[in-house]
């Protein structure tokens, strides 16, 4: 490795038979870019999905209903079902060990919003302090609607940060403003961000005991969320909470009149399962991808090997006059093995080195949905160029040993 | 310098076995140029190619200055041929790729001498040869004869205790081969000893012994009056 007169031989080699080595070269770096890229759009999905979910609380269970399908009890299916109060204060008194933070909501219907004469075309719900982290959202200026709010029932309200770009004041501005909505005045106490971006930043949030009260709900209740209390791990997570959701389910069903078999009237989205289902199908991908990686690896294995025993053939003359001139066998199959292993490392960084620059350069701009920074490892990238390197090695070996051992006068009469 | 003492070889092919030397006795003294003449199928070749050790025999002795060779495995005949022999070729066999001066210095990396001394040394069997503006041509815009100088070169270079040289005119025009012959004469004044192996009867009389093979025994073995090359030239 460290004979610098058989350097020298190989760069003398290499330099006139461009070519050969040029397109030896291409097919392991471009092998090992094809990997690369694979491998770096697989982790993007990977975080992608996870950006997804960290959206809201990742552990998030949301409640809503819709008519009945089935009939039951002497009931007619097609009635509709509506979330009261009591249902409410009956679930979390219940299931108070499992719930970490819990809100109903109450959407005001058909409200007009008008701030300093101005229209805004939003939607009003009502909701209570702890949908601030089921939503994942955050305060940019003022506060968050209280426990004394919702007590109290007052008149305060506070909207995202899209609506207070809008209305073309700055957050601190906009605070202690008044607002009206459906002719009633709501003092606007805080300015908050959501994790999700715009589109979850459109809409303004009051007590939901106000909403009720001002806006006719009686106690009426459009949804009802919760977050759970962590348990030890991940999987234990997604039992309990599915526990929860199904418990949760039977007693909404019995409290109402609807029939075990009905799917329909009474639902609930558990983002947990439905992260783990994501999760899942990362890892599918991920091994997809990692499946077409290895097999163009194997590929370049194959173009490497291909292209050594064609080079090896080619020089079988060559080979036989370097042993009639009192050249070793070893000699030799040194001499071709320093060679292939050589262009390979050498084209295996270069593919490796453009890869990753193209990951580093476009991979932070890639902003679509499920997929986001694709990058890769830099350690199993290393890895695959030296197992491509080895491989590659292997594979010349084998033809180089067969040719350093063919009869000199065999090898001399080649043409 | 070369002895050789009831040689033996036989191919084998298929359940046939075709014996090509049927016990061939000989000796070479230092200095000397012997013509090794006789058709094709006389085993002429194949004797040529267990003195260069691209061969081995099924029996006999042969002892070349002095060290008996035998038993020999790829990695001690390459050493040998490397120390003892310098070989010339009918196809001149110069690597395409290399330029003139490196194929002269190629036995030399074998030797493992240095890169700088190789290269020197090179350029000055390629001057004895005549070559010496051509170091840096690749073989492939030489022609035959500067070839075959250059392969002569080559075989020079490791300085050999014997030069073979199989049919070295054999792709050559008249002239050109007088002037090739003219070369080993003078190697061969300079004390180096050479085998030629040849069917042409002028190249054999421009050695100083012809020695005849035919179907694998020798039929005669005679002194002869060299002829020199350059009258020709």
């Amino acid at each position: 490795m460290f004979d610098l007169e058989r350097w020298q031989e190989i760069f003398d080699t290499i330099r006139k038979n461009k070519l050969r080595t040029f397109l030896t070269g291409l097919s392991v770096a471009s092998g090992i870019f094809i990997l690369v890229i694979l491998l770096g759009f697989g982790q993007g999905m990977q975080n992608g999905v996870a950006k997804e979910f960290s959206e809201d609380a990742s552990n998030r269970i949301i409640v809503w209903t819709r008519t009945t399908t089935k009939e039951y009890k002497g009931l007619n299916p097609g009635r509709r079902i509506q979330l009261r109060n009591e249902n409410n204060e009956y679930v979390q008194e219940q299931f108070k060990e499992d719930i970490a933070r819990k809100s109903a909501i109450y959407r005001v219907g058909g409200s007009t919003v008008v701030f300093e004469n101005e229209n805004l075309g939003y939607s009003v719900q009502g909701i209570s302090p702890g949908f601030q982290f089921i939503e994942n959202q955050f305060i940019s200026s003022g506060r968050y609607i209280n426990e004394l709010d919702e007590k109290e029932a007052k008149k305060v309200a506070i909207i995202g940060r899209k609506i207070a770009r809008e209305i073309g004041k700055s957050y601190e501005e906009i605070v202690d403003n008044y607002l009206d909505i459906s002719g009633i005045r709501f003092k606007i106490v805080g300015v908050y961000t959501d994790g999700g971006g715009d589109r979850e930043e459109d809409r303004i949030f009051i007590p939901i005991t106000t909403a009720q009260r001002v806006f006719n709900g009686a106690d009426k209740v459009n949804n009802l969320t919760f977050t759970l209390s962590p348990s030890e791990n991940f999987e234990a997570s997604v039992e309990q909470s599915k526990i929860f959701t199904n418990n949760l389910k039977n007693y909404l069903k019995e409290a109402h009149m609807v029939s075990p078999e009905d799917n329909s009237a009474i639902n609930a989205f558990n983002t947990l399962e439905e992260s783990k289902r994501y999760f899942g199908l990362i890892g599918n991908i991920k091994f997809f991808f990692w499946f077409v990686g290895i097999c163009t690896i194997i590929a370049g294995v194959v173009g490497v090997s291909n292209i050594m025993l064609i080079v090896v053939k080619e020089r079988t003359k060559e080979i036989g006059i370097r042993k009639a001139l009192g050249a070793k066998p070893w000699a030799i199959i040194g001499m071709i093995l320093h060679e292939s292993i050589f262009i390979t490392a050498i084209s295996g960084f270069t593919g490796l080195i453009f890869s990753m620059g193209l990951l580093e350069l476009i991979g932070p701009h890639v902003e679509v949905d499920y997929v986001v920074n694709p990058s890769v490892n830099f350690s199993v990238a290393m890895s695959t160029v030296i197992l491509l390197i080895i491989s590659g090695a292997i594979a010349g070996f084998f033809p180089a040993y067969r040719a350093a051992n063919i009869h000199t006068i065999e090898a001399l009469r080649d043409e | 310098m070369i002895e050789i003492k009831d040689l033996h070889k036989s191919y084998k092919m298929g359940s046939n076995s075709l014996h090509v030397l049927k016990g061939i006795n000989f000796s070479v003294e230092e200095g000397e140029l012997v013509a090794i003449m006789g058709s094709s199928g006389s085993g002429k070749s194949t004797l040529l190619n267990i003195l260069g050790m691209l061969d081995v025999a099924n029996s006999g002795e042969y002892n070349l200055d002095g060290v008996p060779i035998k038993n020999l495995n790829e990695t001690k005949a390459a050493k040998y041929r490397n120390k003892f022999l310098g070989f010339v070729f009918q196809s001149f066999n110069l690597i395409n790729y290399k330029s003139a001066l490196e194929n002269v210095a190629l036995p030399l990396y074998y030797q493992r001498i240095p890169r700088k001394e190789r290269l020197e040394r090179a350029l000055k069997y390629l001057e004895q040869v005549g070559l010496k503006e051509w170091a840096t041509h690749l073989p492939s815009e030489l022609s035959g004869g500067q070839k075959q100088r250059v392969a002569i070169a080559r075989a020079m270079a490791s300085e050999p205790k014997v030069l073979l040289a199989d049919e070295p005119t054999g792709a050559l025009d008249s002239v050109t081969s007088y002037e090739v012959m003219d070369l080993i004469q003078k190697i061969n004044d300079q004390g180096n000893t050479i085998l030629v192996v040849t069917h042409e009867d002028d190249i054999a009389h421009m050695c100083k012994r012809i020695v005849h093979l035919k179907d694998g025994v020798i039929v005669e073995d005679k002194k002869v009056k060299q002829v020199r090359a350059s009258e020709y030239v």
